[in-house]
């Protein structure tokens, strides 16, 4: 489903990738860790398309599709979807109208109708209730005054409405106590399928407890420099990075 | 994704054509140039207006002239060559009409492609009332589309007034100020300039002195008017200053919900909008104005525009009675505007909600004075201001706390979006108290549209064009929401076509 070649970027002059190669294919969660500075969120906005990340070098495509070239709405509109690490707030704009539109959009792009209100709320009921997220936030303007554990679990929220090929969570476990890590972590695992995959951005190996990757890569200096099974992520809790330097 | 900085992107909105910029071709009487005595006796003569209205009007013009122009704004005033605008336009054969079959096609249809309907909706086979369409809603909601009366301002004269007969069972009037000063003198009498003076501003001055037409409006007491009254304001022909008067009297107990739209052809020249806008609340009664203003904004370089210098005051004469003015201002080269609210009855309440938008070169001067006299009155003031472009936007507010008014509350909140780097957002908030029980809160929010938000709504697959569109409108959202529905939506749109291209 994603493939990463030989994947260069900076921002401004430094080289933040510098050489990253990843294939996930659908139906697979890969986890990706590593020290501070190492590139992991820069990964996520490279994929994402976020302006300031200058793509210098290599290749990513999505089933194919060179995603590289696409504005980043249309990447989320191919499939492409990014849980952020900081969720942004939008005063005045309600967290339902917005989902609305975006997943208008997202049909629309793929040659679908737009949803009546009615089918809208319906599927909006169920995606609530499938990870577990609060009624009342969804009225809400987007993320206005939410809490961090509410940002967090309403990208989730997002997530099970736009229902993307790829998801990228980009430290979703960071900030959030044991009962939303829980609550989270049970919604990733629900929207878990045979025609999607996931890309973990975590610190710690906490969140795999929950989220079992079937593959753990290290992200160190911009590359990965070692892949294995969900047996690393343990090795690495217990020796640090240092010993893969 | 090109790699446009998030300033050029914002900036490049602000191109957007005006839509309303056509011109009608039609046959006008217009008066050449020129301000003397014998232009106000021409127009009093052409309205056949009584002795002392025309004494009135001299009056005015007499003050005027020892009148100056404000300094105290925040904007250079442009030169005002009073003697270069035509001071009366009309479209020829235009006395009254008895009914709508009788006005020129032409301007039906003006109005027609300006989206407002002088037709009274049709009754429908078998049907006694009139019955009103039906309207959905962007979530798919449904409703009644609710019936609305409008006065259309044609230059300087009401071209039709619909759904009068209607209104006149509840005795309620509502029909060209032309028109009240012939059939309703006294109403006139006691209540023109009652709360804005002649001399309160050399605009006044001037407007009291040529006014060519404009609404008026009495709700009897007790009586709750039945729809929304509207007053579409269009200026048309060239060189003309358009300066239309409303006076609107809500009896004791008595409610209205008033709309004003407006706009202008597309013109290389300046054009003068000096208006005034008077409204009366006795005891108990309630008034709400609401303004779509979308004058002529110039193009992006400052070519042409209208400067739009209005005063609007309404005056809470009777205990418990309420005004609230809600404003969208878009258009306008030059928008020097501030509708206040006299709070003289005990317990009465004044409201202003405002967005206003500054863009390309447009300079924005708005915002409220309210004055409270009487015990235990109340005030609220929300302003928007976005400005985009080289727009400059001001608050410019007085809350002014009488000796009497003991227990006055007021609320301020101003909050102030700048969209691109080259605009300027300002506030000027003025306090006057005499009256230590008073309780005055004053909030200020000035926020950029951030790369931020705009990157998160492209992640979820919204363009640019549109994320700016939510942001903007979620930022005004408060004010919109006190619109009457129909309005909001216009005024949603308004707000989408006044900033686009002022991101890229």
């Amino acid at each position: 489903m994603l493939s990463i070649k030989n994947l260069h970027a900076r921002v401004e002059d430094k080289e933040i990738l510098k050489g990253l190669n990843l294939e996930v294919k659908a139906g697979e969660v890969h986890a990706i860790m590593g020290p501070n500075g190492a590139g992991k969120s820069s990964l996520a906005s490279v994929l994402a398309g976020r302006e300031n990340y200058e793509v210098t070098e290599g290749s990513v495509t999505l089933d194919g599709k060179d995603i590289l070239e696409m504005a980043p709405e249309e990447r989320a509109r191919e499939g492409v979807f990014l849980a952020f690490q900081y969720p942004i707030e939008i005063p005045g704009v309600s967290n339902i109208n917005f989902l609305k539109t975006a997943l208008n959009e997202i049909r629309t792009h793929r040659g679908l109708d737009p949803m009546t209100a009615k089918e809208f709320l319906q599927k909006s009921k169920e995606k609530q209730a499938l990870v577990e997220f609060d009624a009342k936030l969804v009225n809400r303007s987007l993320n206005e005054g939410f809490s961090g554990g509410e940002k967090k679990r309403n990208e989730i929220f997002q997530l099970a409405m736009l229902e993307p090929k790829l998801a990228i969570l980009d430290e979703t476990d960071s900030g959030l106590d044991i009962d939303a890590l829980r609550i989270v972590s049970r919604g990733v695992n629900k929207l878990r399928s045979e025609n999607n995959a996931f890309i973990l951005i975590t610190h710690y190996q906490r969140l795999l407890d929950y989220i079992v990757p079937d593959y753990v890569h290290v992200l160190s200096d911009g590359k990965i420099v070692k892949t294995g099974g969900k047996e690393l992520a343990l090795e690495l809790e217990e020796k640090g990075y240092d010993w893969l330097k | 994704m090109e790699n446009n900085t998030d300033t050029e992107f914002l900036e490049s909105l602000a191109d957007k054509e005006y839509e309303h910029g056509f011109v009608t071709n039609i046959e006008m009487d217009i008066l050449p140039p020129g301000l003397n005595e014998d232009t106000i006796r021409f127009i009093s003569a052409k309205k056949n207006e009584p002795q002392w209205m025309l004494e009135w009007r001299l009056k005015a013009y007499n003050a005027f002239l020892k009148m100056e122009l404000p300094t105290w704004q925040n904007f250079k005033m442009p030169e005002m060559n009073f003697q270069g605008i035509s001071y009366y336009a009309a479209p020829k054969n235009t006395p009254k009409y008895n009914s709508l079959d009788e006005v020129d096609p032409e301007l039906l249809a003006t109005f027609e492609k300006l989206g407002i309907p002088l037709n009274e909706r049709k009754k429908l086979l078998g049907v006694k009332d009139d019955v009103a369409d039906v309207i959905t809603d962007e979530d798919g909601n449904v409703s009644e589309r609710p019936l609305v009366a409008i006065d259309a301002v044609f230059d300087s004269v009401s071209v039709a007034t619909t759904y009068k007969e209607e209104l006149k069972k509840h005795g309620i009037i509502f029909c060209s100020i032309s028109e009240a000063i012939q059939d309703h003198p006294e109403l006139v009498k006691e209540y023109i300039g009652s709360v804005v003076p002649q001399t309160d501003n050399i605009f006044a001055a001037l407007n009291s002195a040529v006014f060519s037409d404009g609404s008026f409006v009495y709700i009897p007491k007790g009586v709750r008017c039945p729809m929304e009254l509207s007053t579409y304001f269009r200026i048309n022909a060239e060189n003309t200053g358009q300066f239309e008067r409303t006076l609107i009297i809500a009896d004791e107990g008595a409610y209205v919900s008033y709309l004003e739209g407006c706009t202008a052809p597309q013109r290389d020249e300046h054009q003068l909008h000096a208006a005034i806008v008077e409204i009366v609340a006795h005891k108990d009664a309630e008034v709400k104005y609401s303004t779509v203003q979308n004058w002529y904004p110039g193009d992006k370089d400052g070519l042409g525009g209208v400067y739009n210098f209005v005063t609007k005051r309404g005056i809470c004469k009777g205990a418990n009675s309420i005004i609230s003015w809600t404003q969208v201002e878009t258009g306008s080269a030059i928008t020097w505007k501030y509708p206040s609210v006299i709070l003289q009855g005990d317990n009465s309440y004044g409201e202003f909600y405002s967005v206003a938008v500054a863009k390309g070169k447009q300079i924005a001067d708005t915002g409220t004075k309210m004055i409270h006299i009487g015990k235990n009155t109340r005030s609220r003031i929300i302003s928007k201001g976005i400005s985009a472009g080289n727009g400059q936007n001001s608050y410019r507010g007085l809350v002014s706390i009488g000796a009497k008014a003991d227990n006055a509350r007021n609320f301020t909140q101003c909050d102030s979006m700048l969209i691109g780097d080259r605009c300027g957002a300002h506030t000027f908030p003025y306090i006057d108290a005499k009256n230590p029980t008073a309780t005055l809160e004053h909030e200020a929010t000035t926020s950029k549209i951030g790369e931020d938000q705009i990157f998160y709504l492209n992640a979820r697959g919204i363009d640019t064009e549109k994320a700016v569109e939510m942001i903007v409108n979620g930022f005004a959202k408060e004010v919109l929401n006190k619109l009457p529905m129909e309005f909001a939506v216009e005024a949603q749109k308004l707000l989408a076509v006044s900033l686009e291209g002022s991101v890229g």
